[in-house]
């Protein structure tokens, strides 16, 4: 059918809808929908880690044959480093563009290295905001309370303790870099509520508040003159004799030349894994999203958490094809945009949490009440006019300026009709164990951000991202320099890789497979 | 099955539909049998699927693509491209992972351009405004040829926002500016030498730091946390065990 005629239905059930009020699901029906439909809970796309510091836990296939991985260095590989380094921050987005300023801030040498450009990442395209307990009726007691919900309890109470209490000075130290968060009448920061959030706390730029304080912060860096790695891909970490983090290798994607930097801590805060599409997913992340920092902590004897939780964002576009995976923000459902299945009849609360909606779309589809694409997608409809007709006319163009702009380039006016959505790959729930300093069980191996675990649990709420990158890359910074001048630089080896060939060869793994991945092979093998 | 390029194959293939009625099918001729375009890339004719994004198109040539990918959402501007369609002469600009292609189109990616960026401490600024001047003392240059504003592919006024900026006025060139992705294709076009998307992010950057207003609700929360205000809640959370956590947390909604 025609797509408009499709759509119909949504306009014709849209003043019934609004007279509706769904209840949250009860936590008993909450667990049911989600351990029956949730992506986590497919046993099949899971298997046991074989050795490792995660010997025996279950990951997602893709991620278990990446950190199962042999590294591309040989044993003998020639280690004079070419840089040497106080600090060396692996990864250009917020968490590694914080670390770099906070530890060339207190004082110490930087080297921030990474993959793409300077900012190219996933923060960069956060969209729904920073959750900061600004607002009077609000605490940042409150706001440990909610993360823990929306986390089912799991999330490490020392981690996020020191997060929801920093927030407020995060956003003091953006808004004197020149980050320009919404603002009420009266000056005080305007703040949004996020799904799963009990109080509104999303203090935002628009749609664009990853990128605006991505923007600032790169420019920062700049200003700064801290020493940049660009297209500089870490495919390998160093030790020394008591297995301490002393440096990294890097790949130069230009030259293709080894780069070794020595250094006296290295902060990993290379992002996460959507590139690696678990179980067939579409993905809203970054080209270089494949988990990089996994693989290389891995190796060193880091301990990884909860690695077998991921994020499915509720909203990734099914429609059209150019914007498959692409986010549709959460914003839209905290300003009161519908999910809408086949039938005209809303099925969630839409604000409840991410891993619920998501749950509950899936649920829809597969009981065929959803809307089926010719190239065998299926989603159900975000009634995004709706906003329009609550707020008044011009809503969405005015706070969703970003969202336009990506739908009306397909032709697609998102102010007067619905669009099509299905849960997308959106985050790593877990990742590597760090203490309150954001360190790993390896000394002097920091690992801050999406790269990091144990914060958010089972489930990230809405609008913690920005926040964890922005302390805890702060954190790992800090500690880091603070260390730096009372240290001498470690010993560069390769022994905890000498190790890891061992056991690995001892669990007879011939995979053949070379981690980390650093980028998706999408180019199509021709001819 | 139609087109289907290796980043996102669907998940949904092998979950059997409860109702395989074809009632609530979108209709996509193109995708169940892709129509096969000729286009050119940086100079070079290949033929590729209508409709694909123009980073998929090179993917699908074969084209092994690092300098020029991003976040690939329309966010990080890594991907900024020129394009001409069929028998238009009129050079555009665009974002390679939001433009599909179409058959005739010729498209080379930007390179990086040497733009100068000034350097400057944000907070150490004594008058932004007319720092604007030592900075980039190019900006009042500006020739009004409107070349930048037709270069950018989000659609912002850049040539009057150089004029704002110039004129002090900055929170309009803030609010202009917020959609800039930093693509820079407003640079090599520009025959006075003006980094516009440089000029505005010094001037955002100006506005955020000096000009707004400091929020007195954020210096409040700031000190109650310093001064320890949460302390015997914390204390009360921080000391329940896992069941009366659970129960505490049932009852804030």
């Amino acid at each position: 059918m025609d797509i408009h005629a499709l759509q119909q239905i949504v306009h014709k059930t849209r003043d019934a809808r609004r007279k509706q009020t769904l209840q949250k699901f009860s936590p008993a029906d909450r667990d049911q929908l989600i351990h029956k439909y949730h992506p986590d809970f497919r046993a099949k796309a899971y298997r046991p880690l074989r050795f490792g510091p995660n010997e025996g836990e279950k990951t997602v296939v893709e991620l278990a044959t990446l950190l199962e991985g042999d590294s591309g260095i040989q044993d003998h590989a020639d280690l004079a480093p070419l840089y040497t380094t106080d600090v060396l921050v692996v990864g250009g987005g917020g968490a590694g563009c914080a670390a770099a300023l906070h530890a060339h801030g207190s004082g110490a040498k930087v080297i921030l290295a990474t993959k793409l450009r300077l900012g190219d990442s996933n923060s960069v395209m956060a969209q729904g905001g920073m959750q900061i307990s600004v607002a009077p009726e609000d605490s940042p007691v409150t706001h440990f309370i909610d993360t823990l919900k929306g986390g089912h309890m799991h999330n490490d109470h020392d981690l996020l303790k020191v997060m929801v209490e920093e927030g407020p000075s995060i956003a003091k130290w953006l808004i004197e870099l020149g980050v320009l968060f919404d603002r009420q009448a009266d000056g005080n920061l305007h703040v949004k509520k996020g799904g799963g959030s009990s109080k509104p706390r999303l203090v935002t730029c628009s749609d664009y508040t990853g990128l605006e304080i991505m923007r600032v912060l790169k420019d920062e860096v700049i200003n700064q003159k801290i020493q940049l790695l660009e297209f500089a891909a870490a495919i390998e970490l160093l030790s020394d004799d008591e297995g301490n983090c002393t440096g990294a290798i890097f790949k130069d994607l230009d030259t293709q030349r080894l780069v070794v930097v020595a250094a006296k801590s290295v902060i990993l805060a290379t992002g996460g894994i959507g590139r690696l599409h678990i179980q067939g997913f579409p993905t809203s992340n970054h080209y270089g999203a494949t988990g990089d920092g996994l693989c290389l902590s891995y190796r060193m004897g880091a301990k990884l958490a909860h690695i077998d939780t991921f994020q499915y964002h509720p909203s990734g576009a099914v429609y059209p094809e150019q914007l498959i995976g692409a986010l549709v923000t959460e914003g839209m459902r905290s300003e009161g945009g519908h999910l809408v299945n086949a039938q005209g009849e809303r099925f969630v609360n839409e604000l409840d949490t991410r891993d619920v909606v998501s749950s509950s779309i899936i649920r829809e589809c597969e009981e065929g009440r959803g809307i089926r694409t010719m190239s065998g997608r299926v989603g159900v409809w975000l009634d995004t006019p709706l906003l329009d007709v609550e707020h008044g006319s011009g809503t969405v163009e005015k706070h969703f300026p970003a969202m336009v702009l990506q739908f009306e380039r397909f032709g697609i006016d998102i102010s007067k009709d619905p669009v099509l959505i299905y849960p997308t790959l959106h985050y790593q729930n877990g990742g590597v164990k760090i203490d309150t300093n954001s360190e790993t069980n390896v000394k002097n191996l920091f690992v801050a951000g999406e790269a990091s675990g144990g914060l958010h649990g089972r489930n990230r709420l809405m609008g913690n991202s920005l926040l964890d990158l922005m302390v805890f890359g702060k954190r790992s910074g800090l500690t880091a320099a603070g260390r730096a001048g009372s240290m001498k630089q470690g010993k560069l080896t390769l022994k905890h890789l000498e190790r890891f060939r061992a056991e690995a060869r001892k669990h007879g793994n011939v995979s053949g497979v070379i981690s980390p991945m650093v980028l998706p092979a999408y180019t199509r093998k021709v001819g | 099955m139609g087109l289907r390029l290796t980043p996102h194959p669907s998940p949904l293939t092998s979950i059997k539909m409860a109702q395989e009625s074809t009632e609530n099918v979108i209709d996509q001729p193109e995708v169940l049998k892709p129509r096969m375009i000729t286009i050119e890339i940086s100079g070079k004719k290949y033929e590729v699927p209508e409709g694909v994004t123009v980073i998929k198109a090179m993917w699908y040539a074969g084209q092994e693509v690092v300098r020029g990918v991003g976040c690939l959402g329309g966010f990080c501007g890594a991907c900024a491209t020129y394009y001409r369609t069929k028998d238009d002469p009129k050079v555009k600009t665009c974002l390679a992972c939001q433009m599909a292609v179409q058959d005739g189109m010729s498209f080379t990616m930007m390179p990086p351009f040497p733009a100068r960026k000034a350097i400057y401490d944000i907070q150490q600024l004594k008058d932004p405004k007319q720092d604007l001047f030592n900075l980039y003392p190019e900006a009042p240059l500006c020739r009004n040829c409107n070349a930048c504003t037709e270069a950018c592919p989000q659609k912002i006024d850049v040539r009057e926002g150089v004029w704002k900026a110039v004129f002090g006025d900055f929170q309009s060139v803030s609010d202009m500016f917020m959609d800039c992705v930093m693509c820079g294709m407003c640079t090599p076009v520009c025959i006075a030498d003006i980094a516009p998307n440089l000029v505005a992010l010094y001037v955002s950057r100006a506005q955020g730091a000096h000009f707004a207003e400091k929020p007195a609700g954020l210096e409040t929360r700031i000190k109650e946390i310093n001064d320890g205000r949460f302390n015997g809640e914390w204390q009360k959370i921080l000391s329940m065990n896992e069941k009366e956590l659970a129960e505490h947390c049932a009852t804030v909604k």
